[in-house]
């Protein structure tokens, strides 16, 4: 089992992913540079955090050109496990391997905080170690993590069971006090239809840790690591 | 050489943030006639060729320029 950490021009939370996947989950990691045209030899692929080509244009938008962003498209269709995480969901969603799109938080601010999150569906390969209901306690760090989505599309994914999880306070109740970004019915991560390729917001690879205040973020790695053993 | 200046704004359904508070602040200028700012993207480029460029800017706006899921955008190109 191999994973694979994209490096595109501003990512900045690759060192985080690989630190997470080689030092605490202990599994083989590479980088991959954005130049690269193929991923085949990686079974799960990270988009991680950061400022693509500097956020120019729109989150995202320009990095989904990258080249190795064909080859990811291509590993999503063969079934490739692939997960973008705040700036990778966002590379994601303009990739149109997810739905929707990341706009400016409502509160104009950049927010970077802990946040309680509700997992929604236990049994995807990015969740399936957490059970429903479970509060999650994951940082957040971005300053365009309002999720929106048209109305048909949110509901494909409440109907299909493809939001993963929900910003909520520390009980676990979804309300509009814990969004902290304006996220469409507290979206903060989803999964293709086919369940191989996942967005979130928050930073998981941020949570693995005691000493860095939460070790929540090792249930949706090590869901993968299980799903791939 | 025929340039080409696109506008891509916000969906109307959408909340605009940064307009919003922009607003604010005209009203605390005294400016509390104004209502509904929106703030958008102004694209100008300039473009080569003899063909469709009507055709061609717009699927530049469709592909990259604007994202159709919480963009609109109009173009026009001074020949």
């Amino acid at each position: 089992m191999k994973f694979g950490v994209i490096q595109f021009p501003g990512s900045n939370c690759d060192q985080d992913a690989y630190y997470a996947i080689r030092d605490v989950l202990e599994q083989p990691v590479e980088y991959i540079w954005h130049q690269e045209s193929d991923v085949r030899n990686y079974d799960c692929v990270i988009l991680p955090g950061g400022f693509s080509y500097g956020d120019y244009l729109r989150t995202g938008a320009i990095a989904r050109f990258s080249p190795v962003m064909n080859a990811v498209q291509e590993f999503a269709e063969r079934g490739g496990l692939v997960i973008g995480i705040c700036n990778g969901f966002q590379i994601l969603c303009e990739a149109h391997l997810l739905p929707g799109a990341l706009l400016t938080n409502n509160t104009l601010r950049f927010r970077c905080k802990y946040v309680h999150l509700r997992v929604e569906n236990d049994s995807s390969s990015f969740t399936h170690l957490c059970r429903r209901g479970q509060v999650l306690r994951i940082p957040i760090a971005h300053h365009s993590g309002c999720y929106y989505c048209e109305t048909e599309t949110l509901k494909e994914l409440e109907d299909n069971d493809r939001i993963l999880l929900r910003y909520c306070d520390k009980d676990g109740n979804v309300t509009e006090e814990a969004n902290p970004n304006g996220s469409v019915s507290n979206i903060a991560g989803i999964i293709n239809a086919h369940g191989n390729v996942a967005g979130m917001m928050p930073h998981p690879e941020r949570a693995v840790e005691e000493l860095l205040g939460s070790t929540d973020g090792i249930l949706i790695l090590r869901s993968i690591v299980e799903r791939l053993a | 050489m025929p340039k080409a200046n696109v506008y891509v704004t916000l969906k109307p359904s959408l909340l605009d943030a940064q307009g919003k508070v922009v607003q604010g602040a005209l009203e605390k200028l005294g400016y509390t006639n104004v209502s509904n700012v929106r703030i958008g993207k102004y694209i100008q480029l300039e473009i080569q060729g003899d063909g469709n460029l009507e055709q061609q800017v717009d699927e530049m706006c469709r592909k990259l320029l604007a994202n159709p899921v919480i963009e609109d955008y109009r173009f026009e190109i001074e020949k």
